[in-house]
């Protein structure tokens, strides 16, 4: 660990994730972090609770920034299962693509992946805006409570399935829809939504036009035999 | 007396065995419903369990220690393994997660009043915790669900331990259920779902699949707490020698063992009778995996499902358990199923020692219920005191037995203490057939 005028910096290659995370953890914790080599590390820069502006330069394994609040978090590579998963406040951004459960159950903040994001993106999602650069796996926004994802790209099989209350934007195909999940008419509210959504993850050129929104038929919040099928 | 039983038999009138009374009554509620049956409780059926077991008292092979004189500890210590902060208890009975949502706040109250008063823990359930619970249980460990309502990086952090739970003794690879007469504006937001809903919990944590995943998410969990609490893993009793071994190499510092007695607040009756396997089974399972493993009271054991009396502690910490869970018994030590409300049970359309409608939100006593009116009738300190009462009992009950079997400390009770009354607890419970040596079955771990 060094420091270089304001920026704390962490070489994982010499450095352990352990002294890492606990310095990340510091009550007075301010100003910038960089975090080099993390080479596939799990629970990198997991459990920030500060707003600090936190670079981590390469891939991460697991769970990177998982319950992050009020960080500023950028990974310049490829973010590994669960990137920025409870999240509760702040940004996550991942330069590159994430793998599965990328932002589950994540309570609010902003998760930007400018790649693609594997199956179950947004699962359990429960207020987080999660926007995909690209395009995003099966089984995405399972059970999804509440939030916004935002798909550039396609979605996967079983879109939004079991969804409750989180609203869902494609741009391109789906594949098909879960359980309960519908297309549903996008009222000016909705385009003016997702134009902020997409300005602060910076697409501002995109048409919101192009994009469709989905969500709950809300047929299966209450348990009745009539929808045993769908279950 | 001549029953109304004895002159059915008396006329040549035969009750089938297969066809008895209540299933009968499961059939035709089927047929008019079209709906399976939802409770609350653990597997009603028989089962072999402790009380199949009996201890050996010490005599001229062995002697005993003095009652009310001579020491016999009942402290232990859970999580030591790799948290810097590990429990110390007071007494090896600690209270099992059970949800706000679930239960009233008042009735999470009452449990971690009874638990510190006597220096063990309690623990939260799937939503979150409350400040209630939070603020009156000296020892609170936090549960980690599938469904992840409620959530908290902060209370994680609050936390005295962090149990991640795969699942259930009473629904072992079943999810949660909350139906919406339960989902009052308090829980919904707590659980960031619409009010009134029928809410259904995951099965799966939606972040990991596997026992190598789940090594990655301990240390993101130990991580984010930096290495200070103990963590738990919770599993149902199924194939418990294989699961407990995978827990303790997923890194757990404690494994929580739920056999089938182990209550739910709502799932499915036919789940609650026919998954899993009973506690009597599971234990030595259990402690087999972890004394293969060389981790016999490093790794410690918390087994619950069906624990009643200081006798089932006794018998669940000589079989192998370092400490014990319990649910459904703490219930009853608050006010469950208290026959001053025998009338209003019956408007129900159950009766008092028969309730088990935890789902339907109405429950007299105000315990597993979010109704404002009833919640009110339980008083969480009056509930809290009952519930230390009976912690206490249990504890005296279980020291008692220790005692007479010349034992300093009740963790130090084995299963050379015990002997089994049939044959088929004898082989589960791998204890002999009293006045035998018989030990029936195959050794654990290799079936």
């Amino acid at each position: 660990m060094s420091t270089a005028i304001d920026t704390l910096i962490f070489d994982l290659s010499t450095t352990t994730l352990r002294e890492a995370n606990q310095a990340l953890h510091a009550e007075d914790l301010t100003g910038e972090v960089l975090i080099t080599n993390p080479r596939g590390a799990h629970a990198v820069a997991a459990g920030v609770d500060a707003e600090v502006q936190i670079t981590v330069e390469g891939h991460v394994g697991y769970y990177a920034a998982g319950m992050n609040k009020h960080a500023a978090i950028t990974i310049t590579g490829n973010a590994g299962v669960g990137v920025a998963e409870n999240m509760m406040s702040g940004r996550v951004h991942v330069q590159g693509n994430a793998s599965q459960s990328a932002g589950a159950t994540a309570h609010g903040g902003m998760l930007v992946i400018d790649g693609d994001a594997a199956a179950r993106c947004g699962i359990s999602m429960k207020g987080v805006d999660i926007i995909v650069g690209g395009s995003i796996g099966h089984m995405s926004a399972f059970m999804a409570q509440s939030g916004r994802l935002v798909v550039r790209g396609d979605a996967g099989e079983a879109l939004g399935d079991s969804i409750y209350e989180a609203r869902l934007f494609v741009r391109g195909e789906v594949s098909s829809l879960g359980a309960d999940c519908i297309p549903k008419p996008m009222s000016q509210e909705h385009h003016s939504e997702l134009r902020e959504l997409l300005d602060a993850a910076g697409y501002s050129d995109d048409d919101t036009r192009d994009y469709t929104r989905y969500g709950s038929a809300r047929r299966l919040y209450h348990f009745r035999v009539d929808n045993a099928a769908s279950y | 007396m001549t029953t109304r039983s004895d002159m059915r038999a008396a006329r040549g009138l035969r009750e089938s065995a297969t066809f008895d009374r209540a299933t009968i009554a499961d059939i035709r509620r089927a047929a008019e419903t079209g709906v399976y049956d939802i409770r609350g409780g653990g597997s009603k059926r028989r089962l072999p369990h402790f009380d199949d077991l009996l201890f050996l008292g010490a005599s001229m092979s062995r002697y005993p220690l003095e009652g009310y004189r001579e020491r016999c500890g009942t402290d232990v210590v859970l999580g030591a393994r790799y948290a810097e902060n590990p429990l110390h208890l007071d007494i090896p009975v600690t209270i099992a997660g059970m949800s706000f949502g679930a239960l009233s706040g008042r009735a999470k109250e009452a449990l971690g009043r009874g638990a510190s008063a006597v220096g063990t823990s309690t623990t939260t359930g799937d939503g979150g915790m409350t400040n209630e619970e939070r603020r009156q249980s000296k020892t609170l460990v936090y549960q980690y669900l599938p469904s992840r309502y409620g959530m908290n990086p902060d209370h994680l952090r609050m936390a005295d331990a962090i149990e991640v739970v795969l699942g259930q003794g009473a629904k072992p690879g079943g999810g949660g259920m909350l139906l919406g007469q339960k989902i009052t504006e308090r829980v919904a937001e707590m659980r960031t779902l619409p009010v009134g809903i029928d809410q259904r919990s995951a099965c799966r944590h939606p972040d990991w699949t596997g026992p190598d995943d789940l090594t990655i998410k301990i240390q993101e969990l130990r991580e984010i707490t930096d290495w200070k609490v103990p963590v738990y893993i919770k599993v149902g009793a199924s194939r418990t020698y294989y699961d407990v071994k995978l827990a303790v190499h997923a890194g757990a510092d404690v494994v929580v063992v739920d056999g089938m007695q182990g209550s739910t607040a709502a799932t499915q009756e036919v789940f609650i009778e026919h998954v899993g396997i009973p506690t009597l089974a599971a234990v030595p399972q259990a402690a087999c995996a972890l004394r293969e493993l060389g981790v016999e009271r490093e790794v410690q054991l918390i087994v619950s499902g069906g624990i009643r009396t200081g006798a089932d502690v006794a018998k669940a910490l000589a079989l192998g358990a370092d400490a014990v869970a319990i649910g459904s018994a703490a219930l009853i030590a608050l006010g469950d199923n208290d026959p001053d409300y025998a009338e209003e049970y019956e408007q129900l359309g159950s009766a008092a020692g028969f309730f088990d409608d935890y789902q339907d939100g109405r429950d007299p006593t105000g315990i597993t219920t979010q109704d404002p009116e009833l919640q009110k009738r339980l008083d969480p300190e009056t509930a809290g005191r009952r519930l230390a009462n009976y912690l206490q009992v249990m504890t005296m009950e279980a020291q008692t037995i220790a005692r007479a079997c010349g034992k300093s400390h009740v963790n130090h009770l084995e299963p050379e203490d015990l002997v089994a009354l049939t044959v088929e607890s004898a082989a589960m419970a791998k204890v002999p057939l009293a006045g035998t040596d018989w030990i029936p079955g195959g050794a654990v771990g290799h079936h």
